[in-house]
């Protein structure tokens, strides 16, 4: 899937799927993204850090799931219909999910269209993030998966 | 050819042979003159031989050729296997597991040659054939050699075109010059080393005629000498310099050849033959260098449980026939009750398949412990303690994910036992006990666990020297120490940094062992019990689960939530009125026939939003760790029920209360207890 497309974009093109937490969008790096799934019934997991939600049941493997607002900081999510888990499978790590509101599109970004983040000392959640992308007239922001699955603090 | 895909195989099967002939040697020590014995080390040796040469292992490859020199020398008879031949012999084992090790990490031998293995060995050689004079072997005949045939390569006759290119050569202003080369008699890779004369000697000239063949050179048909003739534009002393260059080169007798002959054609024919080989030969080391050695975790698997696994299949697709043509033949009655039948027969199906798959995880603990009386045979020498090893129950099988991880546990009391467990010979005898001390494992299958005895018949351990340390090192006070049974005090040393022994030895003693014993086994859903007997011995008891990966389980539901604890850990189920439950220092605890036992409420445990009902008693589940008890309050119970444990990935800092999870009937996710840490 991903060959097929990118063969006719240019090489420092890469292409993100576009999520919605409340209003922000954010886009992840299609390399990682193994598997978009329903939200089902996620088995709560006692004494963990609270980020995560818990575990489900991935055809047979037991994934954890991670809440991706509560991560941010942000208020918890309530489940709609539009509610999706997205499986990441982070290089030389482990499977896991995360919680988003909305699975909007797949965008392709060049890299000139994706500027730096800036260090902003009232927000923590920049450490989370690889960068910004312009698409049309929106914003994106490029999560940084490897500091969202190292990051062991507990909130 | 690329040598990797033989790689596992290789280190499959050096492992067997490593093995059996640690287990030979040790039986040819106590029988010296059993020639089955004998046979079958100089067999294995031979083999073992033979594939590391295969394998491009040349160190290894020597080692080995040595060391079945001395096995051949005991097999015909001319030397006996002596304390100290067996020693060596066991030192030659010992380098060439760790050359395996080495391989099975990077696919390279390591650059140990192991010289003094090796001269020792040689000099035990020497020492039988000098003894036994009437086969003056080797030497002899060598030194003959070297003497007669100081200059074959005169012998050399020169063919017309041969001459003619000779001739040229000296109009060409080359000068030309006819040579022996003599290669140590310990060389064992005779032709590599003449390969590299000729390739050092091609680098700077042509070699037009050798004697023998370059052929016969290749496949190793010569002694320890060979001819040549060699034009060239260095000098006389270069060319000498070049070739004693090579090493394992013992000397080389070198002339000017001056005849002046004619015609060229065949030189170039014998000359292209080493460069091909050159060309190879660098191609493999390069492959040998590029590929990574990665090598897989195998268990071996017999035939038959395979055929049955495959008849199981086969079974199963029936059934799924079945179903599928019920399916499409839609008869309303007749339907429902073969339907019924259908999963029945699947039902059985898959729970043999189970049974079968499990079957096949299944390894002898015989493979971890096979490699012991070897090293008790060792300990014994080191130790100065006359003992021995009684194994029992080898054949005893567990998973393999168990047996990996088992053995360092096992050598760990084993060194024990010899070290701290047993007395010295003196103390024996004037203890009146058998001089030989006795160290025994046995291993047995009880009910859904395996148990392993480790123990000794020496001096048991010693409660007050346990106690006394114990509140020296602060790790209890005197008063506690005033309430704890022996059992307890026993249980200390299975803490951390705790070591009775007041000297320290390399064997055993630097207080890292009985809780590193402890925590492995725990890690893998065993436990560890120590029994002792003043004057007696003691005994270590270690249980482990028959497999890990599935287990029966009692599902139990905790608020809204399922959580299952392992059988195994349950002792009973009780239904408890509210008033029996008493505080005795802000513990809940209850009196169950007599004994005091602390409750543990779980939805409080596990952060769990209490339902809201009337409820008169508590449904308390009675888990026992050992012979200590708790009682763990449910809100209700779901039933007994076998499930596979999963594990529950890295990224979650969970708590050890959770083992880990399952998978319900209906797919939900349900976490497992691990009652040992809530006891």
């Amino acid at each position: 899937m991903e060959n097929t497309i990118t063969q006719v974009t240019s090489l420092d093109a890469k292409q993100y799927i576009v999520v919605k937490l409340g209003n922000e969008q954010f886009g992840i790096d299609i390399q990682y993204v193994e598997n978009i799934v329903r939200i089902q019934r996620i088995t709560r997991v006692p004494k963990v850090q609270n980020f995560f939600k818990g575990v489900i049941n991935l055809r047979g493997d037991i994934v954890p799931v991670m809440s991706l607002r509560l991560k941010f900081g942000l208020e918890g999510e309530d489940y709609t219909n539009s509610t999706r888990v997205i499986i990441l499978k982070p290089e030389g790590k482990e499977v896991l999910g995360i919680v988003v509101d909305e699975v909007k599109e797949v965008v392709t970004l060049e890299e000139n269209q994706i500027d730096k983040v800036t260090y902003t000392p009232s927000n923590d959640n920049y450490k989370y993030l690889s960068g910004i992308g312009k698409h049309k007239d929106s914003l994106i922001s490029i999560l940084n998966i490897q500091s969202i699955v190292v990051d062991k603090e507990v909130l | 050819m690329d040598m990797n895909q033989y790689l596992d195989i290789f280190i499959d099967e050096t492992k067997e042979h490593l093995q059996n002939l640690n287990e030979q040697i040790l039986v040819l020590e106590k029988e010296p003159e059993n020639e089955a014995t004998i046979n079958e080390i100089f067999r294995a040796a031979h083999s073992l031989k033979g594939m590391a040469g295969t394998m491009g292992y040349k160190r290894m490859q020597r080692l080995t050729h040595d060391m079945e020199n001395v096995f051949s020398e005991i097999r015909n008879g001319k030397m006996k296997a002596s304390d100290d031949l067996v020693d060596v012999l066991f030192r030659g084992l010992d380098a060439l597991e760790s050359y395996l090790a080495n391989i099975q990490s990077t696919a390279d031998e390591g650059t140990e040659d192991n010289e003094d293995i090796i001269s020792v060995l040689n000099e035990i050689l020497k020492g039988a054939t000098a003894k036994q004079e009437e086969t003056p072997q080797q030497q002899p005949v060598q030194a003959a050699v070297a003497t007669v045939v100081e200059g074959k390569y005169k012998q050399l006759e020169l063919a017309e075109h041969e001459r003619h290119v000779v001739a040229e050569a000296y109009n060409e202003g080359e000068s030309v010059f006819g040579m022996t080369v003599y290669i140590q008699e310990a060389c064992i890779l005779k032709s590599a080393r003449a390969f590299l004369v000729f390739k050092a000697l091609e680098e700077q000239g042509t070699i037009i005629k050798s004697q023998p063949s370059v052929q016969d050179i290749e496949d190793e048909k010569f002694d320890f000498d060979f001819s040549l003739i060699f034009i060239t534009k260095l000098s006389l002393e270069e060319v000498k310099a070049r070739v004693l260059n090579v090493s394992e080169i013992k000397d080389v007798v070198i002339e000017a050849i001056e005849q002046p002959v004619e015609e060229p054609a065949k030189v170039e024919v014998e000359v292209e033959k080493p460069e091909e080989k050159k060309a190879s030969v660098a191609k493999k080391e390069q492959k040998q260098q590029a590929s990574k050695p990665v090598v897989n975790r195998s268990v071996r698997v017999d035939i038959e449980k395979l055929d049955v696994l495959m008849n199981l299949v086969s079974e199963l697709i029936i059934a799924k026939n079945g179903l599928v043509s019920i399916n499409s033949t839609d008869s309303s009655d007749k339907t429902a009750g073969n339907f019924n039948e259908q999963i029945e027969y699947l039902e059985r199906v898959t729970t043999s398949l189970h049974e079968s798959v499990m079957k096949v995880r299944m390894v002898p603990i015989e493979s971890v412990v096979n490699r012991f009386p070897r090293m008790i045979r060792d300990l014994s020498k080191k130790l100065d303690k006359p003992m021995e090893l009684v194994m029992s129950g080898e054949e005893t099988e567990l998973d393999r994910t168990v047996i990996d991880e088992i053995g360092d546990p096992l050598m760990h009391l084993l060194r024990n036992s010899a070290d701290h467990g047993l007395e010295h010979v003196e103390e024996r005898k004037k203890l009146g006990k058998n001089p030989k001390g006795t160290i025994f494992l046995n291993a047995y299958q009880d009910g859904n666990n395996v148990v392993i005895e480790v123990g000794d018949d020496g001096g048991g351990i010693n409660v007050d020297k346990v106690r006394d340390k114990a509140i020296n090192r602060g790790a209890i006070t005197e008063e506690q120490a005033e309430t704890m049974t022996e059992k307890d005090f026993i249980d200390l040393l299975f803490l951390p940094s705790f070591s009775t022994a007041d000297q320290i030895s390399d064997v055993s003693g630097r207080g890292v062992g009985l809780d590193v014993v402890k925590t492995k086994i725990e890690s893998l859903g065993g436990d560890i019990e120590c029994r002792t007997k003043r004057g007696e011995g003691s005994t270590f008891i270690i249980r482990l689960p028959l497999t890990l990966a599935i287990i029966q389980a009692l599902m139990v539901e905790v608020g809204t939530e399922k959580y299952a604890i392992p059988l195994g850990s349950i002792q009973t189920i009780e239904d408890v009125p509210f008033e029996e439950v008493k505080t005795v220092n802000g513990q809940e605890v209850i009196n169950l026939r007599g004994i005091i036992l602390p409750i543990i409420r779980l939805e409080e445990a596990l952060d769990v939003t209490p339902l809201e009902e009337e409820k008169t008693s508590y449904t308390v589940v009675i888990v026992s760790k050992g012979d200590r008890y708790a009682g763990l309050v449910v809100d209700s119970l779901i039933g007994q029920q076998e499930i596979v444990i999963k594990p529950i990935g890295k990224y979650m800092e969970t708590s050890k209360i959770i083992g880990g999870a399952t998978i319900l009937g209906d797919g939900e996710v349900a976490l497992i207890l691990d009652a040992n840490t809530l006891v």
